[in-house]
């Protein structure tokens, strides 16, 4: 899968722009330095307002800790989107699946698709929810899926996020400022919209509110409060969904029914929209100590009086050690061949595998099955020698804990920088959402980029910035 | 809304108010401080000053003997003192966080402007001692500034509902409470039991506190005549047209609570509380209150405001799990 070379999505290897790319690639062409230093600090200070006006940062620093904004936008074209959108909804619907059929009756495991310790001696694996049937059996109603390109045909699953996936308000923000920004360069193109992301989820989770709740569910955002790192994207969507941003102790519950506490008293709450992982959700069904939560959450969800959203127990689903399993799980549900690829993975708990993986580890990546967030990771290519040693007596200790992957030759787009146009490593987070009328994609998603040159980390804690994300209708006279 | 975003919004009007009180009974006191004796300085500005912010108990076991820096700094600055006007702005900021949406862009900006700067004059200023008074008239300045920048925003971009009445029902009872603490405390300084109202050198004194409460222009307008102390206890208690008398909050605070009961379909003990107070204040003149005696009648007025403010919490702000039980078996019943 890998070329020698990375995939440019703007330019093809004979120096011509890609069909999609031809109206960026004239305006950066034609637009004079002055221009785009001064629409990147225009946008900088958009996003300082925007930030004053609802991402209320950590403390001290709070102008200091915006994520970095690259002006120029990343295109995918109409027809590669309906590829990708494809593959987002099937990938989605079998995770759906898989989740109902693993907390019910385990055909998948029967079958010998995938090991029956890998499911449920998973530590996201809920016993809880065995036998628990959730409405319209949706499990993930909000998920984000990792999507890298390393050619010009097929898109690539990094990671499935089936919890609690963040970054939405990054890609509805980014593209008010780029509207403002560039009106010029916008209108040139027919970008699908993603401003009625809100409408959609709302829609979605009152499409999946308890059967006992009326014509008008009263749905609300759960968040762990102002200090999590990601709460300003909470009050951010609970203000354009409308509905209450609650904490834990806004809840209560009582005979399984759960209320929020207004200033008229406890009105009953049908859906939550929950920021929370699973262990913080209810003290008594979970960590005890957990002050996040609220008590007897658990029993008014089991007894079916309140939806949650997503489901208790999804973290199972967005597994690592799961995600190896995928195509086979894709092929045995539907029958169909994934239209997504999986990263060639080596599971290092197979004998075979541990042996490659051991005699290679200076060209892969070996990730913490249960780690996230770029921990417990070794990038053999920039690992030291005694780096390399420390994680082979880890896999040969602990080989289950373990999976591994090639080096990924991310594609590239153009970003700008004061020192000129130059290409950055990219990944894509496409937002899915599952509910009552089935799956459905809000066209675009959140594009992180690695700004340090020959980066592939796109963390922005390690220097990854995000770009607006354009779904355009192909070009006339070619398509992508 | 919810209990909580409504409390956050009370608090957050509360914390604002005092931050900008204090910010005026500091400005007051050093005005007093440097007066000759003759003309009514007492050695005992600070003092009083620490007793109006009800801080003086504070100050003793924290910092001891009362003197002028470490008063302005205790008042300003002092992170042991939670009602420190660096606090108030803190806490303002941190209730605002947490309703971020109930508030409007204005509102927001205002507040964390102002914390942003007040954080400014904390590095420069944050310890005892450091600030000189040109920088110390800066400071308070700004305290009254950001103070009307929120109420200002507030009263221009809020939607009139029960947000923006819980938002203005914070403001009014903390402003009741400062107005009757500084007439109390001040009085008690100036009039010790045994003398008689009406000497000429608490002239000074008297201007300072209506200075204290931007009111010695309106105490001229109104009475045409010079200071006297029954007058400026007239004008701070009974007089509806001044904006920071006791009757003049109570009419706001009645105003307020029943714009939420009706909204709500149901007054309850705030209401009754709050109706109860405004009547007396209706009824009642001057002469009567010094019969009674000042003191006692501030003292009565302070402690009904602070029932009132439980009355109002226990109704609206919190609810208790075992209230919330309660409520459900009834309608359950």
């Amino acid at each position: 899968m890998a070329s020698a070379r990375f995939f440019d999505e703007m330019t093809k290897p004979d120096g011509l722009p890609r069909d999609v790319y031809e109206r960026v690639n004239q305006w950066l062409a034609s637009a004079p330095p002055e221009l785009l230093a001064s629409r990147r600090s225009q946008a900088e200070l958009m996003f300082r307002r925007i930030g004053i006006t609802f991402a209320v940062y950590g403390d001290k620093d709070s102008t200091e800790r915006l994520i970095p904004f690259d002006i120029i936008p990343r295109v995918l074209g109409r027809s590669e989107w309906t590829r990708l959108e494809a593959g987002l909804k099937q990938r989605v619907k079998v995770l759906n699946m898989f989740l109902a059929d693993i907390y019910g009756k385990a055909e998948v495991i029967k079958a010998g698709i995938i090991p029956e310790d890998i499911v449920f001696n998973n530590e996201h694996f809920r016993p809880e929810m065995r036998g628990v049937k959730v409405p319209h059996d949706v499990y993930v109603h909000i998920s984000g899926i990792d999507i890298v390109r390393v050619d010009d045909h097929d898109f690539y699953v990094l990671e499935d996020n089936a919890r609690t996936p963040s970054g939405v308000s990054y890609m509805l923000e980014n593209r008010e400022v780029m509207m403002r920004l560039l009106p010029e360069l916008f209108a040139q193109h027919r970008v699908a919209p993603v401003e009625n992301y809100p409408d959609a989820l709302l829609a979605n989770l009152r499409s999946v509110a308890p059967s006992s709740s009326g014509s008008d569910p009263v749905c609300v955002l759960l968040t762990p409060g102002i200090f999590n790192s990601a709460y300003y994207e909470h009050s951010f969507l609970a203000d354009k969904l409308g509905v209450e941003l609650v904490e834990g102790r806004d809840l209560l519950v009582r005979d399984k029914i759960v209320y929020m506490r207004t200033t008229q008293g406890p009105k009953r709450v049908d859906v939550i929209y929950r920021r929370i992982d699973d262990d913080f959700l209810d003290p008594l069904a979970f960590r005890p100590d957990s002050a996040l939560g609220v008590p007897g959450l658990m029993q008014a969800y089991l007894a079916g009086n309140v939806t949650l959203a997503n489901a208790v127990g999804t973290g199972v689903a967005d597994d690592k050690a799961v995600y190896t399993y995928m195509p086979d799980i894709i092929k045995f549900y539907l029958g169909e061949e994934p239209l997504l690829k999986n990263v060639p993975t080596w599971r290092c708990r197979e004998p075979e595998a541990l042996k490659y993986v051991l005699a290679h580890l200076p060209e892969l990546v070996v990730k913490e099955v249960n780690g996230s967030g770029g921990y417990g990771m070794l990038v053999g290519p920039h690992a030291t020698q005694a780096q390399i040693a420390e994680f082979a007596t880890k896999l040969q200790n602990d080989p289950d804990g373990f999976i591994a992957q090639p080096t990924l030759n991310l594609s590239t787009c153009p970003a700008s920088f004061e020192s000129g146009i130059g290409g950055r490593h990219v990944d894509l987070r496409p937002f899915v959402l599952s509910g009552a009328d089935g799956v459905r994609v809000i066209p675009g998603g959140l594009t992180r980029v690695a700004l340090k040159e020959g980066s592939l980390v796109v963390n922005s804690s390690q220097g990854g910035g995000t770009k607006d994300t354009w779904v355009i209708d192909d070009v006339s006279g070619g398509s992508a | 809304m919810l209990s909580r975003t409504a409390d956050n919004l009370y608090w957050l009007s509360r914390y604002m108010e005092r931050a900008d009180f204090l910010a005026r009974i500091i400005d007051a006191a050093q005005r007093l401080a440097t007066l000759p004796t003759a003309y009514g300085g007492t050695g005992t500005e600070w003092e009083s000053t620490l007793n109006a912010a009800g801080a003086l108990d504070g100050y003793r076991e924290h910092v001891g003997a009362v003197n002028e820096t470490s008063a302005i700094y205790y008042l300003a600055f002092d992170p042991q003192n939670s009602s420190s006007i660096c606090n108030c702005l803190e806490y303002a900021r941190t209730n605002a966080r947490a309703v971020r949406t109930a508030l409007t862009i204005e509102m927001w900006q205002s507040i964390n402007t102002a914390w942003l700067e007040m954080k400014r004059f904390q590095a420069l200023f944050g310890k005892p001692g450091t600030i000189d008074r040109l920088e110390l008239a800066r400071f308070l300045d700004f305290v009254r500034k950001a103070s009307l920048d929120f109420d200002g925003s507030a009263h221009r971009t809020m939607l009139r509902n029960d947000a923006h009445w819980f938002s203005r029902l914070g403001l009014y009872v903390e402003r009741a409470d400062t107005t009757a603490r500084i007439l109390d405390v001040k009085y008690n300084v100036l009039l010790p039991e045994s003398e008689q109202v009406g000497g000429s050198l608490d002239y000074f004194q008297w201007t300072a506190i209506l200075r204290a409460v931007s009111a010695l222009t309106a105490y001229n307008w109104v009475y045409k005549e010079t200071i006297k102390p029954w007058l400026v206890a007239d004008l701070l208690i009974l007089r509806p047209e001044m904006p920071r008398s006791l009757r003049s909050c109570y009419d706001d605070i009645v105003r307020l609570l029943d714009n939420i009961a009706r909204a709500y379909g149901r007054p309850g003990a705030s209401q009754s509380k709050a109706h109860e107070t405004l009547r007396q204040l209706e009824t009642i003149d001057i002469k009567k209150i010094f019969e009674k005696g000042l003191h006692e009648f501030l003292t009565d007025f302070i402690e009904a405001n602070d029932a009132l403010g439980a009355a109002i919490g226990g109704q609206y702000l919190v609810h208790d799990d075992e209230a919330a039980t309660e409520t459900q078996a009834q309608s359950q019943a």
